[in-house]
């Protein structure tokens, strides 16, 4: 099998596993008790929280564990709105978003809040200038996101830092595709909010956190005990907090290696496609992407077709065609970047780890070259457009 | 999420590709919506279907019920093959998944729109087959009225 689809999760690490495991069958105390069998898993999510806030340069008192990315992004944007309301009742975030903050924007719109969707260039970039026009008296927050989950553009986090706070409006950023996979400071970025999940980097599924800076008054999100300062109660999940710490050890420690190695990967499987490959696209910014991300739309043919032949090869993929995502619409991505609907329905999406190989993208590239004509052979568009250059 | 028999059918596809000067042509659906087939029909004197074959840009279930439904028309007669109901197709397939019911309804807008070519190209009616609505040069405008 050939996993090519990180950016929807990830093996979790044998490392993590094993950090994880005695907190399930020997230190099952609950955090909360007195007795030392709860404390030692008190101890260890105090340490995956120095641990985990020392990766992107935060306090520990400003990281709080969640159940996941979704759940971050929610809580960020509820409690940001809910607690600056008296300021103004206005956010801006960007087309590209993962559903997590679209769909919560939307739920908020219906609330009393309004949102602009700033429009991005054809890479998935947002404009500063765009981003400068769209601020209003009374915008509260900020919302882009690190980098895109389905083209893999990194946004300029930094600039977009730097005008928020010179604007005295709270930043957020969903890094879920970026924590562990490249460099982040929320001190030099100014992000006052940030998302991040530990399956996207070899951790457990069920475990994310928020960054909240200091000073930034938020409500609680879930009432109950103590836990989280009483921001989000429950009792913790221990050995998926131990897991994410562990995961964010190992990221940080190969990190430089694993880039290197992903990009060298990701523009040699570009490169092959798109010389050995016609009517293809690259979809995204060329530099300014994820390392191991690589989407590319061929044309006349339709994604989920291509996602079942190549599974029957042993290649796990994933693809921004309607099919795939269980309504009439295509990538809501794909759209904002000006794909045409069959374009986008025609895209793939490859996303690679620090464990693929060059042979196995050759494997892939000739596999990709027989489906990507036998599909051809079969489409009406294709029939169309050689009609066509014929007349 | 697909049965073996839809994924017979999206593997080993039968009567795909064209039909030289077929008696009728019809194509449905919209690159929108990411489902288009194209049905070619040779019908002899008699009205009898000769060859059926399917040209499909869309999912597995699009390709799976172009190519059952060539398959169910083959050697039907045109009042006959008036009768495959997109129910047919997907009963012959041991079912699909909810969300891609509507493609069995586009192989069965496909061979009326296919009846109705051959029926326009030979100056007759054919009882009960009504103009086709799901063109895709309506969806193409549709398109392009909203882009």
């Amino acid at each position: 099998m050939i996993y090519l689809d990180n950016a929807a999760t990830t093996k979790t690490a044998p490392e993590v596993v094993e950090a994880m495991l005695p907190y399930f069958t020997e230190c099952y105390g609950n955090p909360s008790a007195i007795y030392s069998l709860g404390s030692a898993g008190k101890k260890a999510i105090s340490e995956a929280r120095r641990t985990i806030a020392g990766a992107i340069g935060a306090k520990q008192e400003e990281i709080y564990f969640t159940a996941g990315g979704t759940e971050a992004d929610n809580w960020a944007l509820k409690a940001v709105a809910e607690s600056c309301s008296a300021r103004g009742r206005h956010i801006i975030t960007t087309k590209i978003e993962h559903h997590a903050v679209l769909h919560t924007c939307r739920y908020l719109e219906k609330n009393g809040y309004q949102v602009t969707y700033l429009d991005v260039d054809e890479y998935g970039l947002v404009d500063l200038d765009v981003l400068r026009a769209a601020i209003r008296p009374d915008t509260i927050l900020i919302s882009v996101m690190f980098a895109n989950n389905e083209i893999g553009t990194v946004e300029p986090v930094r600039e977009i830092g730097k005008l928020s706070r010179e604007r005295g409006i709270l930043f957020h950023t969903d890094a879920v595709q970026a924590f562990g996979q490249i460099p982040i400071d929320v001190e030099e970025m100014n992000i006052d909010l940030l998302s991040a999940s530990a399956h996207k980097l070899n951790g457990p599924k069920g475990a994310g956190m928020l960054y909240v800076r200091s000073g930034v008054k938020i409500r609680s999100f879930i009432h109950g005990g103590a836990q989280e300062r009483s921001r989000r109660a429950g009792t913790e999940n221990v050995p998926g907090i131990v897991g994410f710490a562990a995961a964010v050890r190992r990221a940080l420690r190969i990190m430089e290696e694993k880039t290197a190695k992903e990009k060298a990967l990701r523009d040699y499987l570009i490169g092959q496609i798109e010389t050995q490959i016609p009517y293809c696209r690259l979809n995204g910014h060329r530099e300014k992407r994820l390392p191991g991300n690589v989407n590319v739309s061929f044309q006349f043919i339709e994604g989920e077709s291509l996602l079942i032949m190549l599974d029957m090869k042993g290649i796990c993929a994933s693809s921004g065609s309607a099919c795939t995502s269980g309504s009439l619409d295509p990538s809501h991505v794909l759209l904002a970047i000006g794909l045409r609907h069959e374009e986008a329905h025609g895209s793939l999406r490859m996303t690679l780890s620090e464990e693929n190989t060059k042979e196995e993208m050759d494997i892939v590239v000739e596999q990709l070259k027989q489906i990507v004509n036998r599909l051809r052979d079969m489409s009406p568009l294709y029939e169309d457009f050689l009609k066509s250059q014929k007349g | 999420m697909y049965s073996e028999k839809v994924m017979d059918h999206f593997q080993n596809p039968r009567n795909m590709g064209e039909i030289e000067n077929a008696s009728g042509v019809g194509t449905v659906g919209n690159a929108k919506c990411g489902d288009i087939m194209r049905i070619f029909l040779d019908i002899d004197e008699g009205g009898v279907i000769r060859e059926a074959k399917f040209k499909t840009f869309g999912c597995g279930a699009a390709v799976a019920t172009s190519s059952m439904a060539t398959e169910l028309v083959r050697g039907k007669t045109v009042q006959e093959a008036l009768q495959v109901t997109n129910k047919a197709v997907m009963e012959a397939l041991d079912g699909l998944p909810p969300v891609k019911v509507h493609c069995s309804l586009l192989a069965e807008e496909a061979i009326h729109a296919a009846l109705w070519d051959y029926a326009e190209k030979h100056g007759i009616a054919i009882e009960g087959l009504e103009k086709p609505k799901n063109d895709i040069h309506e969806g193409e405008e549709e398109g392009g009225e909203e882009g």
